[in-house]
C-alpha cells in the first residue's frame, strides 16, 4: 500500500523532469555531445589502432560523465529555490524522499538513454569480430552504477544552492575529486592507500566493467549512491531550520 | 471550525516573525489575512501549508495537526503561494495535470476536473501556450486553478491579486468569491478595498501579532472615531460663512465645524460629530429650516483605511 503511493507520487515527478529535458534542448544536446565524443575515441581506436574492444570507451565515458552529468542535475532542485516552485512542491502531499527520487530516476534515465546508443558501436565490434560479452555487460552495468552515483551527487549540488551554474560547478568539483581519488595514492601516505582507493571511483567501476562482479563493488555504488540522495532529503528539509 | 490556530509563534534565527498568534477561521467563510508587508502574514500561511513548522504552537486543519498529520492537512487544502510560481516551460494543461497527479489524483477524475478549472477560470483559450508567454492575469488564474484542482476544501492564497491591473483585480476577486461560497479561503493582502470586497472576516495582523478580529463592519465600528460629515450648500445670505458655521455649531453632538471654502454663494462644511451619533437628520432640518439648498451631505464613518492605518502606524513609523 505504501509502495503503492509511493509509486504514485514519484511518477509524476519523474515523468515531468524527464519530460523538461526533451522540452528543452537539454536532452539532445546531450546525446549528440555523448554520442560524439564517444564515436570519435571509439572510431580512432577502431581504426588507427585497429582495435576491435570497447574498452577505451569504457574508459572515456567516466571522464565525459564528469562534466556531462552534472549539467544534467544542475538545474533539478536550483531552479525550483529559484523560481519559488518548491514552495508548491513541498506543499503537496508527497514526502521529501519521494520528490528527490523522481528527480533522481529521470536524471539517471536520461543518461541511460543517452548511454544507449553506444550499443550501435557494440554492434559494429560484434559484426567485425569476436568479441568479449562479460567485460561489455559488466562496462554498461559499472557505467550505469557509475551514473547513478554521479547524479545523486549532482543533485545533491542542486538542492544546495538557487543558481545552476554553482550548481554545476559544485557537483563537478564533487564528481571529479571522487574519480581522481585514487589517482592520488602515490601522494599518500601508503597505509592510507587502500582506505583512500575504497572511497575513490575508479576502481569500483574497473573492477565491475572488467566483468567480475564483486558484492564490495556493488555495496559501494549502492551506499554512495543512497547516502548522496539522503543528504539531499536533508537538504531539502533546511527550509525548516 | 476549519482551521485552527493556537499560540503560533515563528523564529527565523533571533528574528521573531509571528509572536503567539491565534485565531479561527470557520467553514465556507473567507477570511482576509490583513497587515502591512513583513507583518507575518506569509510566515503564517507556510506554516499552515505545512512547508515549514513553527517555533511553537500548533494549527489544526479540519481536525488535523499540522505535525502530526502533515500529508492529511496538505490534501486538504489549496495553495497560491507568494508571488504565484510557477513552472514557466510547462503548458497550462501539463501544468494543472502534473498538480493533480501530486496530489494523487486518479486519470479519469482529472480529464473532467481540468475541464472544469480551464472553464471556471477562464483558460480556454491559453491552455496549450506555455505558461512562461502568459500575461500576469492569465498565470494567477493558473494559479488559482492549480490551487483548486484537487477541489479542496481549504484554500490558502498569499496576496493573490498582487501585481494585478485594476480590471484583472476585480475578475479574480469575482472568482474568488464565487469559489469562496463552498470553501473556506484565507486570503492575504495589504490592499484594505480588497478585503472590504471580498472577505466575510478580517484578521489585521503587524509586526508579528494580531491586532483585530472580526468583521469588516464590526471592526469599523469598533474603531470609529468621530463622526465626519461632509455638507455643501448653497445660501443668499449675508456673512454667510460665519453665520452658517455657528447655526451648525449649535447643534447638538456637534464637536467641530470647519470651513472648506466656498464661492458663488455656495459653502463647503465639515462638521465632526461626537462618536457614534449620525447628525445628517439634524442637518438637513437645519438646512430646510434656514432656507439653505444641500448640494452635498455625505458621511465619511471610518473606513477600515483609517482602522488600519490606526492599528499599523507604530510598525510604520518604526521602521
Amino acid at each position: 500500500m505504501r509502495a503503492l503511493s509511493s509509486y504514485k507520487n514519484i511518477a509524476p515527478i519523474f515523468r515531468k523532469e524527464l519530460r523538461s529535458y526533451f522540452n528543452s534542448a537539454v536532452a539532445y544536446v546531450v546525446i549528440v555531445v555523448f554520442l560524439g565524443i564517444v564515436g570519435w575515441f571509439h572510431s580512432n581506436a577502431l581504426f588507427l589502432a585497429n582495435v576491435a574492444s570497447l574498452r577505451l570507451m569504457f574508459e572515456i565515458v567516466p571522464a565525459v560523465f564528469l562534466f556531462v552529468i552534472p549539467a544534467v542535475t544542475m538545474r533539478l532542485l536550483s531552479e525550483e529555490w529559484k523560481a519559488g516552485t518548491v514552495e508548491l512542491l513541498l506543499t503537496k502531499p508527497l514526502h521529501d524522499a519521494e520528490i528527490i527520487i523522481g528527480k533522481f530516476l529521470a536524471a539517471w534515465a536520461l543518461v541511460g538513454l543517452a548511454l544507449a546508443p553506444t550499443l550501435v558501436y557494440y554492434a559494429t565490434l560484434a559484426y567485425l569480430g569476436d568479441i568479449d560479452n562479460g567485460p561489455v555487460i559488466g562496462g554498461y552495468a559499472g557505467l550505469l552504477l557509475m551514473a547513478g552515483v554521479y547524479v545523486a551527487i549532482g543533485l545533491f549540488a542542486s538542492s544546495l544552492t538557487e543558481n545552476q551554474v554553482v550548481a554545476f560547478i559544485l557537483g563537478f568539483v564533487m564528481v571529479f575529486g571522487l574519480y581522481m581519488l585514487d589517482k592520488t595514492l602515490i601522494y599518500i601516505p601508503s597505509w592510507l592507500n587502500t582506505t583512500v582507493e575504497f572511497i575513490g571511483i575508479d576502481s569500483h567501476f574497473r573492477n565491475i566493467a572488467r566483468g567480475v562482479v564483486d558484492s564490495r563493488n556493488v555495496i559501494y555504488f549502492v551506499s554512495v549512491l543512497g547516502f548522496m540522495l539522503y543528504l539531499s532529503v536533508l537538504s531539502l528539509e533546511r527550509r525548516k531550520w | 471550525m476549519a482551521i485552527a490556530v493556537h499560540n503560533l509563534t515563528k523564529y527565523y534565527g533571533s528574528e521573531r516573525a509571528v509572536n503567539n498568534i491565534s485565531f479561527e477561521a470557520r467553514t465556507g467563510e473567507i477570511l482576509g489575512f490583513l497587515g502591512p508587508n513583513g507583518a507575518g502574514k506569509t510566515t503564517t500561511m507556510k506554516i499552515i501549508t505545512c512547508y515549514m513548522p513553527p517555533s511553537a504552537g500548533t494549527v489544526e486543519v479540519n481536525g488535523f495537526n499540522i505535525a502530526e498529520h502533515s500529508l492529511d492537512v496538505r490534501r486538504k487544502i489549496g495553495y497560491l503561494p507568494e508571488l504565484n510560481p510557477l513552472y514557466l516551460d510547462m503548458n497550462v494543461l501539463e501544468y494543472l495535470d502534473y498538480s493533480a497527479r501530486l496530489h494523487g489524483m486518479d486519470r479519469p477524475a482529472i480529464a473532467g476536473r481540468m475541464r472544469e478549472m480551464v472553464d471556471v477560470c477562464g483558460l480556454g483559450d491559453v491552455r496549450h501556450k506555455d505558461i512562461g508567454e502568459l500575461s500576469k492575469g492569465y498565470r494567477q488564474r493558473v494559479g488559482l486553478a492549480q490551487a483548486m484542482i484537487h477541489d479542496p476544501e481549504i484554500l490558502i492564497l498569499d496576496e493573490p491579486t498582487s501585481g494585478l491591473d485594476p480590471n484583472q483585480i476585480v475578475e479574480i476577486r469575482k472568482l474568488i468569491r464565487q469559489l469562496g461560497s463552498a470553501k473556506t479561503v484565507i486570503l492575504s493582502t495589504h490592499i484594505l478595498s480588497e478585503v472590504q470586497a471580498t472577505c466575510d472576516r478580517v484578521v489585521i495582523i503587524n509586526d508579528g501579532s494580531i491586532v483585530a478580529d472580526g468583521t469588516p463592519v464590526q471592526l469599523q465600528q469598533q474603531f470609529r472615531g468621530s463622526e465626519l460629515i461632509t455638507l455643501e450648500a448653497h445660501a443668499q445670505i449675508a456673512d454667510a460663512e460665519r453665520e452658517m458655521a455657528s447655526k451648525l455649531h449649535a447643534l447638538s453632538h456637534v464637536e467641530a465645524v470647519h470651513y472648506q471654502g466656498g464661492e458663488n454663494s455656495v459653502y463647503r462644511f465639515e462638521v465632526h460629530a461626537a462618536k457614534g451619533n449620525d447628525i445628517r437628520e439634524a442637518l438637513f432640518r437645519l438646512a430646510v429650516a434656514e432656507g439653505w439648498v444641500l448640494l452635498e451631505l455625505s458621511r465619511k464613518g471610518t473606513s477600515l483605511e483609517e482602522v488600519f492605518h490606526a492599528l499599523t502606524k507604530a510598525e510604520g513609523e518604526g521602521k
